[in-house]
């Protein structure tokens, strides 16, 4: 029988404890605050327990459902723009040579390494020339901004590994160019569609900064709630609007997590091309 | 069904000095099987992506039946390409594979099935339909493949060295499971490939590229009997050429005087003659004989390939390894070069 080498089953389980360190034990105060009528020191568990937050935070005067909503509209919209244009444009870098094409590499990559404030600061006394501050749709464009590189990258990855002959070989056995996108292009570059919009919705919905100044304060999204909640001293509604917020990423977490693989080619960026 | 004209065909890829191909022409009559033959590099391949639809030609025309396809989109040529790597569409069934080309054609579903049923019976696949193409060995894909350009019966098949990537026992197999289904279907048939082998046993005639230019088009045996000039009978595997000039039939040159064949190359040139057409011995039939003294004997297992040496000149020969047995180089032979085994080439 195949015998996993100490080594390798020692590092796995040294991540896995990492792992749950970092990620699930920071939720575990959060989760018992949301259901706590009052917790003090020196307590280790409330003495009291309560649905009272939770009340609260289904109910219509706290507006959670009513941002929920609206947070979930804007990233949906976020994703769909992104892989409108991550997927032409990590077509152009994953096969084609051409000039400057490190220079449009950096360019693409640039969000995630200089800081949203600098950024949106300029973005801001566009937008307000263009009418877009405290709208929506402002907010939607203004979310490209970080979620395009991984959209990007993703896609890069996908079709430097994507064989194009496939597509003459469709077109010589009759599809017209919109069958063969539809019925060989995209299948195959569908995990990498996949991978990439994951991560731009996740992207998207975790925005803070550029939502707030792009937003002027006018279009609340989840995480704006929860700030001021958690601000406020609320730490048992804070509890439970933080709860609903982590749940759309695990839930797509769970049902992607087979593309997430490293064999699946989706995860591969810059490096593959 | 389909007569294919090249006519001064030509491409130059932007950024290149030298045209990929240079003005070829080729007629290729309804329903036979042409070759075009040359090493990796020489336009045969750019040469049927231009036909396919998949590329544009700098200059020249291509005609079906005397009509332009030029301006024809790939998929409204009736031209399927089989590629080299078979590119099955992955994530489709077999059955979904073969069937694509009526689906892109809007026929009916359960007419698809029964079509695809009676393809795959033909390329002797019939069990295979609900396997994914990654289950299957490279000689079933490239049935598949086969079979999936077939099912849209097109006016031309173009093949992508359709024998090069098989096992030496399939090669047979496959060249005459393509042959039947060409003739029964009258396709007309291009494929390209490096392996003159490939291109002897598989087609009715062979055109052979070289630099982008075309050589020789013709029968196969013919690049064996009469090549045009020494790249072409060298790229057939041909060794010997000796210099001396032709005056009707009768040769006078480095080896001496021989009978020629009706019909050669007239004028100073190269004597050429496959290494397996001599015979050891003389044949009182022809006065072409030489005497020679053998410098090496290599044994190749089914033959034995002798060097001779006439006068200054060395020659080839392939014989049967029982004929010289007992032969020891430094030993001296009589051989005799039948004047049908000669050619001229004019330099």
């Amino acid at each position: 029988m195949h015998q996993e080498p100490v080594l390798t089953r020692s590092f796995r389980v040294l991540t896995g404890i990492v792992l749950i360190t970092w990620l699930i034990l920071p939720l575990i105060p959060l989760a018992i605050w949301s259901f706590a009528k009052g917790w003090f020191f020196p307590d280790i568990l409330p003495k009291t327990w309560s649905l009272r937050a939770w009340e609260y935070a289904f109910s219509d005067t706290s507006g959670v459902i009513d941002s929920l909503w609206l947070t979930i509209g804007i990233s949906l919209a976020a994703t769909v723009l992104s892989i409108l244009v991550g997927v032409p444009a990590g077509r152009a870098l994953g096969m084609y040579k051409f000039r400057g094409k490190e220079a449009v590499e950096l360019m693409i990559l640039a969000p995630t390494i200089v800081p949203g404030i600098a950024v949106v600061l300029g973005i801001h006394s566009v937008f307000i020339s263009m009418g877009l501050n405290n709208t929506v749709f402002g907010v939607i464009l203004v979310h490209l901004i970080p979620t395009l590189p991984y959209m990007v990258l993703v896609m890069a990855g996908i079709f430097a590994n994507y064989d194009p002959a496939f597509e003459a070989q469709a077109r010589s056995l009759g599809a017209s160019a919109f069958k063969t996108f539809w019925y060989v292009t995209l299948p195959a570059i569908m995990p990498g569609i996949i991978v990439g919009g994951l991560f731009a919705f996740l992207v998207s919905w975790s925005q803070y900064i550029l939502t707030l100044l792009i937003g002027g304060g006018r279009v609340v999204t989840l995480p704006l709630l929860l700030f001021n909640f958690a601000t406020s001293g609320r730490n048992d509604i804070t509890g439970a609007i933080g709860m609903i917020y982590i749940l759309p990423g695990i839930i797509i977490l769970i049902l992607t997590a087979k593309h997430l693989s490293g064999r699946s080619g989706a995860v591969g960026g810059f490096g593959q091309i | 069904m389909t007569h294919v004209s090249i006519k001064e065909l030509t491409k130059v890829y932007p950024g290149a000095t030298e045209p990929s191909l240079d003005r070829l022409s080729l007629e290729i009559p309804t329903g036979e099987l042409t070759a075009l033959l040359g090493p990796s590099g020489c336009g045969k391949t750019t040469t049927m992506k231009m036909i396919a639809g998949l590329l544009e030609p700098t200059s020249g025309d291509v005609t079906f039946d005397g009509r332009s396809v030029l301006r024809d989109k790939p998929e409204h040529r009736g031209v399927v390409m089989v590629f080299q790597n078979y590119l099955l569409f992955p994530y489709m069934s077999v059955a979904d594979n073969v069937g694509f080309g009526l689906k892109m054609r809007k026929i009916d579903p359960a007419e698809i099935k029964r079509r695809v049923g009676e393809m795959l019976e033909m390329v002797k696949l019939p069990d295979l339909g609900d396997r994914k193409p990654s289950a299957l060995s490279g000689g079933q894909q490239q049935r598949v493949a086969l079979a999936r350009a077939l099912i849209v019966q097109p006016n031309v098949l173009l093949l992508d060295e359709p024998l090069s990537n098989l096992d030496a026992h399939l090669r047979f197999e496959m060249r005459d499971l393509i042959r039947s289904l060409q003739q029964d279907m009258g396709i007309t048939t291009i494929f390209v490939t490096h392996d003159q082998e490939e291109a002897v046993v598989l087609a009715d005639r062979v055109a052979l590229i070289l630099d982008g230019k075309m050589k020789q088009y013709d029968a196969p045996d013919a690049f064996y009997k009469r090549p045009v000039d020494e790249a072409t009978a060298r790229f057939f595997g041909g060794h010997n050429f000796i210099e001396g000039s032709a005056t009707g039939t009768r040769y006078e040159g480095a080896i001496g005087t021989l009978q020629l064949p009706e019909g050669v190359p007239q004028g100073p040139g190269k004597l050429t003659f496959r290494p397996e057409n001599l015979a050891l011995g003389a044949d009182p039939s022809t006065p072409n004989t030489l005497t020679a003294t053998i410098k090496d004997k290599i044994y190749l297992g089914t033959q034995t390939r002798l060097k001779l040496s006439v006068g200054s000149q060395i020659i080839d020969i392939i014989t049967n390894p029982n004929q010289v047995e007992t032969a020891t180089p430094g030993q001296t032979l009589t051989v005799t070069l039948p004047p049908e085994a000669l050619w001229m080439l004019n330099s």
